[in-house]
């Protein structure tokens, strides 16, 4: 991960929705939206889009992987900031669409030219929005954090997503044990290797439950899919909420 | 010859063409502060002592007799000496109880007797690590490489005034790569292992008990 | 753990060994307990991070140095060590190498070898080949040593029985060491084992090591080790045998003084080993001890394959810390022997390929979460989850079809059921229509969610389309576009 300069707060952002937001978490992605208009800034949302290609792409499909990520592609026309609500999917788009596409002499450049455009949400509110919460509910709460792995290590999920909750009056954020231990999903992995996939979870589930919180905020649907599935499969009180929902309820009531 | 053909033909077809640029390690290494010898000396014990080593600061005029008064201390009976005038002179300065030799004769013709017989072993360092705690001996004709590591114990005489900072700083200072022995060996600390459960144990193949003695470079205060 | 596997087992089986292991209560508290210590001695080493990162730049530009010269390096190491004496072989195949230490040993009229620790000789299952032509070989690193007498195979490259508790051990030294009772206090326990080999040491015609790197400027072979036993292996017996594979050297000597740094401090959280002993000949006129002959056999056995791809390449790289296995969450609940190969872990799964063909390893790139814990603690940053994936499309790849650089097995993996599959997936979602389509599908109906979902509902609830999806919702907000 390199360290990376961002631009000034801009008037237009793209929102790529992530197609697991789309189907299974929609509102987070109409969270997220709200938080940068808050800001001021208007939120374009593509409708022709779908989704950046990566279950293809970590499966060792390449060419169905190019097939969907070319679709995105020519959809983003302005020069505007790319952002994306979950931190994998920003970091497939980020860091692999550039590897994905290189050698194509069309693709290529396009996909090196957008990578820079693209920001996961807390980032982008972070170190672009820089909003102002410090009105926002300041009763005391207690919450885990997950951050997705690859997004971690390709996007600094994880300082962003402190930092997020660090400007949230009243939030304490509780480290668990291993924190930055992968939660097993790895897309098709938990379904090729489901025996495996299922312990690493349980696990995660273990040392989020150990914390005493019963919520965990995360930037990744995947992720919190994942462990909120299995926590209730266990029945185990462990709940993810997306981390835009999650600023959206502190900033509820908030006078306007 | 066939076997060599295949493999280095297979690598020249692929090897990439082109120049490479040769990795600068001494610029890496270049511009760290450079430590004092108290502070070389220092280091060296206290990194030595970590890795579970008795370290003892001797002076020039009485070493041999803080060697005895350890060897003493330790009970050793049978004493393998590396042959030199430190050898002999601490030979001189014995206790009563401890026999001493020098490493003379071939090792096969006396194996057992050195694997079942000998207590401690002593040696000079070449020279020696601070920043790990690292005693270097150099073997040859006057330094068998089985003398620091199959007696029980070892005891290691190392000049302050040879203590260099880092490994880099020793590879470079004694342009190792011009002057290699058959066998250079670097020893920081008895013999140990943590293959049980994790949990470490010393002696186990090689010496269970390392002493250094660092000979306190002249001109410094006792 | 007796159930797992003692001779090699074909990686076809990974999944049911992935399941017994996990069923292994016992196993995974020593897998775990191990891990964590690991991780806790390697973070404490690399505190500083600034420090940290730029000697890992270091250590990879030299890794990187010497493959891009390895050729060159390689006959410049076999001049360098023939002129100091040392006897240089090259080994193809694992057949090739075996059949060199067998020759070795004859000529010498050789029966009984002391093994220091060598992966490259657990590669070739060089013990195994000897046994069966009489010769007796036995492992001296405490770790290998308590494997051999299980009659297992190393579940790790740095810590071969971190698989056993001390429980283990002590059953089984009373068990086949002669008068000794059962004790679990491990300093005796390593006393025990002290004394069972020193006899060995001492009766050994040939001493057989691995190499940690090898010095083509010197021609000066770099072992690295804590016990004392890798220095005798090499110095008592009167022949000396070094295994090694072919892309561990390194043009300079000062190359080696960051490598070291970072192996000891990756591998065990150690600033140092006990002992580093740099061999550069045998034993010399007018020295008293040291073998009087020095073997370097030099072992491709399909590392060659590796080599001729610009990506996979990096592979070789490697300088075998185990970080990537130390920190990797599938390892930490499997162990090493669940992988059926000489190499588990991270490391395992982008080297097997290339040492046994896509065939019998095309499993293992898949088994991984691409988490990417290992290329972040790798001392020589391979990009470890870009190399899997790349494996993944290789063993899916048509077996016919015609690449650059084919690897052996290629398409192993290869199904065409999958293929329609992610054909199906692709056509939905590259089109806004088809899209859009499911979407609608799945949100109208989710009513029909099915209970049970292949693999995910083992582990979890089923997962359950919303009402509506955010398309829809932006859509009805007036989002532009
Ligand atoms: S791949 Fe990297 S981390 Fe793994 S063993 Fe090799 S050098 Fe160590």
């Amino acid at each position: 991960m390199q360290t990376r300069t961002y631009p000034p707060k801009p008037s237009n952002v793209y929102l790529f929705g992530t197609c697991l937001i789309d189907l299974f978490v929609p509102q987070a992605g109409m969270d997220a939206v709200r938080l940068m208009e808050r800001e001021g800034v208007s939120v374009h949302f593509p409708q022709d889009q779908s989704c950046c290609g990566q279950p293809a792409y970590t499966s060792g499909d390449a060419e169905a992987a190019r097939k969907v990520a070319r679709a995105q592609m020519d959809l983003f026309k302005q020069d505007w900031p790319i952002v994306v609500p979950s931190g994998s999917c920003g970091g497939m788009m980020h860091e692999h669409w550039p590897k994905l596409f290189a050698g194509d002499p069309v693709y290529g450049p396009k996909a090196v030219a957008l990578a820079v455009r693209v920001f996961e949400l807390a980032e982008f509110i972070v170190n672009v929005l820089r909003p102002d919460y410090s009105r926002a509910r300041a009763e005391p709460c207690k919450v885990a954090l997950h951050t997705s792995c690859s997004a971690r290590r390709e996007m600094g999920t994880r300082g962003h997503g402190l930092s997020l909750l660090a400007s949230l009056p009243g939030v304490e954020v509780v480290e668990h044990v291993r924190e930055s231990e992968c939660c097993g999903f790895g897309g098709t992995f938990s379904l090729r290797h489901p025996d495996i996939s299922g312990a690493i979870v349980r696990d995660k589930v273990d040392s989020i439950a150990g914390t005493g919180c019963q919520r965990f905020i995360t930037a990744d649907c995947g992720c919190m899919l994942n462990i909120s599935t299995a926590a209730q499969h266990r029945g185990v009180g462990v709940a993810g909420t997306h981390m835009a929902s999650f600023v959206c309820e502190r900033l509820a009531g908030e006078s306007a | 010859m066939n076997a060599r053909t295949n493999m280095l033909n297979k690598l020249r077809a692929a090897a990439p063409r082109g120049a490479s640029t040769m990795p600068d390690v001494a610029a890496y290494y270049a511009g760290r502060p450079a430590a004092t010898l108290a502070e070389r000396t220092e280091r060296l014990a206290a990194e030595l002592t970590a890795s579970h080593a008795d370290v003892r600061v001797v002076s020039r005029a009485g070493w041999a007799v803080d060697v005895a008064r350890a060897l003493e201390e330790k009970g050793v009976r049978r004493l393998l000496l590396q042959s030199g005038a430190e050898g002999q002179l601490l030979a001189g300065a014995l206790p009563a109880g401890t026999q001493a030799a020098e490493f003379s004769r071939p090792l096969e013709d006396w194996k057992a007797e050195l694997f079942e017989d000998v207590d401690a072993g002593f040696t000079v360092a070449d020279c020696a690590i601070a920043a790990t705690g690292t005693l270097v001996h150099l073997c040859g004709p006057h330094m068998p490489r089985t003398l620091s590591l199959v007696p029980p114990l070892h005891l290691v005489l190392v000049d302050a005034a040879r203590i260099y900072a880092t490994l880099f700083d020793a590879a470079a200072g004694e342009n190792w790569p011009a002057r290699m022995p058959s066998n250079l060996v670097m020893i920081s600390g008895p013999s140990k292992t943590a293959d049980i459960q994790q949990t470490l144990a010393y002696g186990a193949h090689g010496p269970a008990r390392l002493m250094v003695f660092i000979l306190r470079a002249e001109g410094e205060a006792a | 753990m007796s159930k797992h596997p003692m001779q090699f087992v074909p990686s076809a089986d990974f999944k049911e060994r992935a399941r017994g292991a996990l069923d292994d209560d016992k196993l995974r508290k020593s897998f775990r307990g191990a891990m964590d210590f690991l991780q806790a001695k390697r973070r404490n080493q690399f505190s500083d991070e600034e420090e940290r990162e730029s000697l890992r730049d270091l250590g990879s530009a030299i890794r990187k140095y010497a493959l891009a010269n390895l050729p060159d390096l390689l006959e410049q190491l076999e001049r360098k060590l023939t002129a100091n004496g040392i006897q240089v072989h090259w080994a193809e195949t694992a057949a090739e190498a075996n059949a060199i230490v067998l020759d070795i040993m004859q000529r010498n009229a050789a029966r009984r070898m002391i093994k220091g620790k060598s992966m490259a000789s657990e590669e070739i299952e060089l013990n195994h080949y000897l046994g069966e032509h009489g010769m007796e070989c036995v492992e001296s690193d405490m770790g290998e040593y308590i494997v051999q007498l299980a009659g297992e195979k190393p579940s790790h490259i740095v810590m071969p029985a971190i698989h056993k508790n001390k429980a283990d051990v002590a059953k089984l030294f009373e068990e086949h060491i002669p008068d000794t009772p059962y004790t679990e206090d491990v300093d005796e326990l390593i006393q025990t084992g002290r004394r069972a080999l020193r006899q060995r040491f001492m009766e050994a015609d040939v001493g057989l090591s691995g190499v940690n790197f090898a010095v083509a400027e010197t021609g000066t072979l770099w072992l690295i080790e804590n016990e004392g036993n890798g220095r005798l292996s090499t110095t008592v017996p009167p022949v000396h045998v070094a295994i090694m594979g072919m892309e561990k050297v390194v043009a300079k000597l000062d190359h080696v003084v960051p490598l070291v740094s970072l192996l000891t401090r990756s591998a065990t959280g150690q600033a140092v080993t006990t002992y580093f002993n740099l061999i550069s000949s045998p034993r010399r006129p007018g020295e008293l001890d040291g073998p009087r002959e020095v073997h370097l056999v030099l072992l491709d056995n399909g590392r060659s394959q590796a080599y001729a791809d610009e990506q996979l390449r990096s592979t070789l790289q490697c300088i075998r810390c185990g970080a990537c296995m130390n920190h990797c969450p599938v390892y930490g609940r499997i162990g090493g022997h669940a992988y059926g190969t000489t190499y588990p872990g991270p490391i395992g799964k982008i080297l097997s390929p290339h040492l046994l063909g896509l065939d019998e390893a095309g499993d293992l790139p898949f088994a991984s979460t691409l988490c990417g814990a290992c290329s972040e603690v790798c001392p020589v940053r391979i990009p470890i989850p870009d190399l899997l994936i790349r494996l993944r499309n290789e063993a899916k790849r048509n077996p016919n079809e015609t690449v650059a650089t084919p690897l052996r097995g290629q398409g192993a993996k290869h199904s065409a059921a999958e293929r329609v599959v992610w054909q199906f997936w692709s056509g939905a979602f590259k089109s806004p229509k088809a899209w859009a389509a499911l979407r609608w599908g799945a949100t109208r109906l989710r009513a029909f969610t099915p209970g049970a979902q292949a693999g995910w509902t083992q582990h979890r609830t089923p997962l359950k389309p919303a009402p509506r999806s955010l398309h829809d919702l932006l859509k009805d907000k007036g989002q532009p576009e």
